[in-house]
């Protein structure tokens, strides 16, 4: 990949990084025996086994509260396991993970290039060398306008699309999404779905992609998950027979028609047991 | 300048209006000077002394500003420190309320005793009055962090000093701006309370020990204009924090936009 010269420096200065010899492409990721009892005796997941090969689209579906959140903090690292582990396929667990919520929180206090450059400067990265590398972050998403601009002069789904540059700005190996665009209009939901599924062509990470709507999943993913209700168990586990270029007139084919009612009936299945 | 009019209109007709109906009916009742003086009469006192209103309020406010300075300053670490820790919070958080409910009045004379009449003790008095508010909100703000914010600096692995100045503080500014804005008041109140135990000392009296002495003269034309120069003192500081929040929230928070 043509951007990992300047990258490795950059990600080496931050320990989490450190370990990446490219980062630009996916990590694969093994879930064996995977738990998680909350001290509340609650069960959010039970004992699953999951894995994600390098650079896979994976949509996570279930309904809500049924752990599938819970399961992308634990892969995030933001919550340890009760039992079980997590490995991912290059060495050591140094992956370099971003995470986007279902609200963009941003920092109001910051101007959106700023915004965007937080996760470089954290990682130790000098100033212009950030600020270039959020500008053209920003400029994937298509905001590199809105740079000088502070989030809440933004609509909503400008907003998101700040959180995804962020997210996008260390050239993550995962990305990791919990419902990101649930909370927005249909028409830019569909927008910002079709510049997630371009750049992670682009980009080649591996996305794991929580969601609870199933043309979502179907229209995003090449791999659908669905999950029971609490605690998440795996009920199908669902390659999506659809075309890697993937457009609007998509969703009205027999074939998404189709795979949209599979994810259904497992969904049903979930909700059943 | 017609928004600015529009603006300053409104209080400045309600005050004047105000003046006019007090110097109208003191007069027309024919109310003793000493008890309430028409507001000519405390005008034409503020004009008749005014070395002794001056000198009261530059000494007053320099009590002021020196224990104000000491509240900002150890109200501040105090509560970053106390956000560190739960335990520590539970520890030591309920004993910062003593600083709220402790009668000022009461501890004034034990200030003299430690510190002396003058500055020292005087400065104190506006400093415990002054410094809980100002531990409390900060306290609050750091805890209302942005849970997830908190997430992606874990994620990112920052350290604990670039959690607290990259993302606690900044996002702490609202209520630690709140905090200073009820201290900057109190900070006056807690001095004047002062210079009526521990105020007399060489020099120039301050403002509570001019309504000290006028009070005992019966000089109450004097005495309303101390303690109009005493509000006017704690308006200023407020003002003075106002501003300050202003500049540092008006891009981004709620509380000063569209203003």
């Amino acid at each position: 990949m043509p951007r990992s010269g300047p990258l490795d420096a950059a990600l080496s200065a931050g320990g989490l990084h450190s370990r990446l010899s490219d980062a630009a492409s996916g990590v694969g990721v093994t879930l064996r025996g995977v738990r998680r009892i909350y001290p509340t005796g609650l069960e959010a997941v039970a004992s699953l086994d999951l894995t994600i090969e390098a650079g896979a689209f994976v949509a996570f579906l279930g309904p809500s509260g049924c752990g599938k959140s819970t399961l992308l903090r634990l892969i995030a690292g933001l919550d340890q396991p009760t039992d079980g582990s997590i490995t991912f396929s290059r060495a050591a667990s140094g992956a370099s993970v971003a995470f986007v919520f279902q609200d963009p929180h941003l920092m109001p206090w910051r101007r959106v290039l700023e915004n965007a450059a937080l996760p470089l400067e954290l990682a130790g990265v000098g100033e212009r060398d950030r600020k270039d590398r959020a500008m053209a972050a920003l400029e994937e998403v298509g905001l590199a306008d809105a740079a000088v601009r502070y989030p809440r002069e933004l609509s909503g789904g400008m907003r998101m699309r700040v959180s995804l540059a962020r997210a996008l700005v260390t050239r993550p190996a995962l990305l990791l999404l919990d419902e990101p665009f649930a909370a927005l209009d249909e028409l830019t939901r569909r927008m910002l779905d079709d510049q997630l599924r371009a750049l992670w062509q682009k980009l080649g990470m591996t996305v794991l992609f929580v969601t609870h709507t199933l043309s979502e999943a179907s229209y995003l993913a090449e791999r659908a998950i669905v999950f029971s209700k609490s605690p998440a168990r795996v009920v199908a586990d669902h390659t999506l027979a659809l075309p890697r270029e993937r457009e609007h007139a998509l969703r009205s084919t027999p074939a998404f028609l189709a795979e949209e009612q599979t994810l259904y009936e497992a969904l049903v299945r979930g909700e059943a047991t | 300048m017609g928004a600015f009019l529009e603006r300053a209109l409104p209080p400045t007709l309600a005050l004047g209006g105000f003046l006019a109906i007090w110097e109208v009916l003191t007069r027309a009742l024919d109310v003793p000077a000493y008890l309430v003086p028409p507001p000519s009469a405390v005008l034409a006192a503020a004009l008749q002394e005014p070395s002794t209103l001056l000198v009261g309020a530059m000494t007053t406010g320099r009590a002021a500003l020196v224990g104000f300075a000491f509240s900002c300053a150890f109200g501040i670490l105090a509560a970053i420190t106390l956000a560190t820790s739960r335990r520590l919070e539970r520890a030591f958080y309920p004993y910062t309320v003593f600083l709220q409910t402790v009668p000022i009045v009461a501890i004034a004379p034990l200030l003299v005793l430690w510190f002396g009449p003058g500055l020292r003790a005087v400065a104190v008095s506006a400093f415990i009055v002054s410094v809980f508010p100002i531990i409390a909100n900060t306290l609050a703000g750091l805890r209302s962090v942005d849970p997830a914010l908190r997430d992606l600096f874990r994620l990112y692995g920052a350290s604990r000093l670039a959690t607290l100045v990259k993302l606690e503080l900044p996002s702490a500014i609202p209520e630690i701006v709140t905090g200073l804005r009820v201290a900057a008041g109190l900070s006056v109140i807690g001095t004047i309370v002062g210079e009526f135990v521990a105020g007399f000392a060489e020099g120039a009296p301050g403002l509570g020990i001019v309504v000290l002495t006028s009070y005992r003269q019966l000089r109450t034309d004097v005495l309303f204009a101390a303690v109009l120069t005493a509000a006017g003192l704690g308006f200023t500081l407020f003002a003075l924090v106002n501003a300050v929040g202003r500049l540092l929230l008006r891009r981004w928070h709620a509380s000063e936009l569209s203003r």
